[in-house]
């Protein structure tokens, strides 16, 4: 288990010295600068402002520089919010975002294996026809379709909720976490009804019915623990996916999260925050996948961990 | 052939032999083709889908409103159909009929263009570490395996950044980062084809290895290939739009259905239309091309056989 988690973290070295490698000299490739919207400054401040960024060395020097304050976990200074540094922008909009993803990733898991188990307790009946229609809207409906579609129902027609905002009030928070959450749902909806499908076809499932144990305690305690194995591995992908949808969510409900900030670094040539939330999101979906399959090692006892 | 049909088309294949009739074999493809016929869902959607292709492509000619002309007039107009506008106006008062059609074409040409990207790479680098095998193949897969794990749509969103916002591009960022399925499933598929007696033939007579490739591995993997692009091309359509929702896509007066919905989310309030009629739009082409790619799935699929 500890050998297994060492190995997976040593492998992840390599994929995250490949993100922050390629992300630098993507950036750097760019045309234009970060006070390209300035107005124009004399020279001498000009040169000024590259020498406090380091941009005036020569590159391989500012990627060894880069590459060195990012392994002791610093960003640099934000270009464009010039008061704060990357690490300290990332860290005021994380709790936000994670707050975000965190619900809409838990309501999914709750809402979609429950109507996966009863779509597939109830096989080929109107309820599952239900539920199978309404996953396959759910997949293919896009988030930032479905966000400015539910605003204007509830925000703007029935006024039941408020259409943006993040601190005034926990009713703000309903809207987005439904948005971003809907696909999930829909998609472990699915796979839990496959799978439970087939579990419920199992020996296992037999025999504890024939002792009698009741209907409920047998899908919960027995029947789901198999059932929910595929949802389990899901839940990587899963956790990407509510990431880069948190992104325009965050924009579409003005949520003053990560994904903001890295639409308007992205605008505004912000090279370094860019660069930061990339990495950062990069490493945050690596230790996800690491952390899933640990826990489905430890659900299912036909994996063994080398 | 026959070997391989069900026993209902063998009683009728026996029928038929029976009424003195040439019999003909049947193809997996015509098989297929029979079976997708069958399948209602995906029947509409391909209906739907040309219907929809067409008119973006035709109807524009002959519309007399310009895609970028303002009509000063009709400044952010409700649908309108005595004054010609369709879907009304957006709040540029240009025609937001004429619009969403150049917005579908957008988007169908970037599903197009940028899947066969990823079926160029795909394929070739699928079938080369399948065929090969190997170490190289291990090589080779440990890449798609470390490029798997990374955040890819930032990266996207890097490129747009980093060399501006141009269609081609698109095209290419999304070509390049949807590859690496396709080259799974051929890799897959090369690995259990390359040991059939077929390939041992051709390799016995002195083939060299990239006509074996191209002329056995790639043909025979085609089924799974073919099912997979119509699953990506919806796939592409949306992160097209959702680059140009966040105002990372085409750039004006050019549109996308991402660009429209996104004008429109901002105005619903005020013109509901300009949001609803790109947002329908857009959805129902996903929905045929999700249709489709199940139906052709459950066409091609040999474990229905």
């Amino acid at each position: 288990m500890l050998g297994f988690t060492l190995k997976r973290l040593l492998g992840a070295i390599p994929t995250l010295f490949i993100i922050v490698t390629l992300s630098f000299f993507l950036i750097r490739t760019a045309p234009g600068g970060p006070f390209d919207k300035e107005r124009s400054v004399p020279p001498e401040v000009a040169a000024n402002l590259n020498a406090v960024y380091h941009l005036d060395e020569p590159l391989w020097m500012q990627y060894g520089r880069y590459l060195g304050d990012v392994i002791q976990g610093d960003f640099g200074p934000s270009f464009q919010y010039r008061d704060f540094t990357v690490t300290e922008l990332i860290f005021r909009g994380f709790p936000v975002s994670l707050t975000l993803g965190g619900s809409a990733i838990f309501l999914a898991l709750i809402i979609g294996t429950t109507l996966g188990t009863l779509a597939a307790l109830k096989q080929n009946s109107k309820l599952d026809y239900a539920v199978m229609a309404t996953a396959m809207t759910g997949i293919t409906i896009p988030n930032f379709v479905m966000a400015p579609l539910l605003t204007l129902v509830f925000g703007v027609y029935l006024r039941w909720l408020p259409v943006g905002g993040w601190e005034q009030g926990w009713d703000q928070v309903v809207l987005p976490v439904i948005a971003l959450a809907l696909p999930q749902i829909a998609y472990i909806a699915r796979l839990t009804r496959g799978s439970m499908i087939e579990v419920l076809r199992s020996n296992f499932v037999r025999t504890a019915r024939a002792k009698g144990i009741p209907e409920r305690i047998m899908i919960t305690r027995h029947a789901l623990k198999a059932g929910i194995l595929p949802v389990v591995s899901y839940l990587g992908p899963a956790s990407a996916a509510v990431i880069t949808g948190s992104v325009v969510i965050e924009q579409i409900f003005s949520i003053p999260g990560i994904g903001r900030y890295f639409v308007q670094g992205a605008l505004n040539r912000d090279y370094t925050l860019v660069m930061g939330v990339v990495i950062f999101y990069g490493s945050l979906i690596i230790l996800f996948n690491l952390l899933v399959d640990l826990v489905y090692g430890l659900l299912d006892p036909k994996v063994r961990m080398q | 052939m026959f070997a391989k049909t069900n026993p209902a088309s063998a009683t009728e294949a026996a029928d038929l032999a029976l009424a003195g009739q040439n019999v003909k074999g049947r193809s997996l493809w015509e098989d297929a083709f029979r079976r997708l016929r069958a399948n209602k869902a995906a029947m509409v959607s391909v209906t739907l889908l040309v219907l929809i292709t067409l008119s973006a492509i035709i109807i524009p000619m002959f519309h007399p409103h310009p895609f970028d002309e303002i009509y000063w007039d009709y400044i952010q107009a409700p649908p309108d159909i005595e004054a010609g506008f369709l879907f009304g106006t957006d709040t540029n008062g240009r025609d937001l009929f004429v619009r969403s059609l150049y917005g579908i074409r957008v988007s169908l040409m970037v599903g197009i263009v940028a899947t066969s990207v990823s079926l160029l790479i795909g394929v070739t680098y699928g079938a080369i570490s399948g065929y090969i095998g190997g170490r190289t193949d291990n090589i080779m897969m440990r890449i798609v395996d470390i490029m798997y794990s990374m955040p890819f749509m930032f990266f996207v969103i890097m490129l747009m950044v980093v060399f501006g916002r141009h269609i081609y591009l698109i095209f290419a960022a999304l070509g390049a980062v949807e590859w690496l399925t396709m080259a799974r499933i051929v890799r897959g598929q090369a690995l259990s084809i390359k040991n059939r007696e077929f390939v041992e033939a051709a390799r016995a007579s002195g083939v060299s290895n990239f006509n074996i490739i191209r002329r056995h591995i790639v043909p025979n993997a085609l089924g799974p290939v073919i099912v997979y692009v119509t699953l990506t091309i919806p796939q592409v359509i949306l992160i097209e739009s959702f680059l140009s929702f966040l105002g990372l896509g085409v750039q004006e007066p050019m549109t996308s259905l991402g660009v429209l919905i996104s004008e429109g989310a901002q105005q619903m309030e005020s013109a509901p239309w300009t949001l609803l009629f790109p947002a329908t739009i857009l959805a129902a082409i996903l929905f045929c091309f999700n249709f489709i790619g199940d139906g052709l799935r459950d066409a091609l699929d040999p474990r229905d056989r």
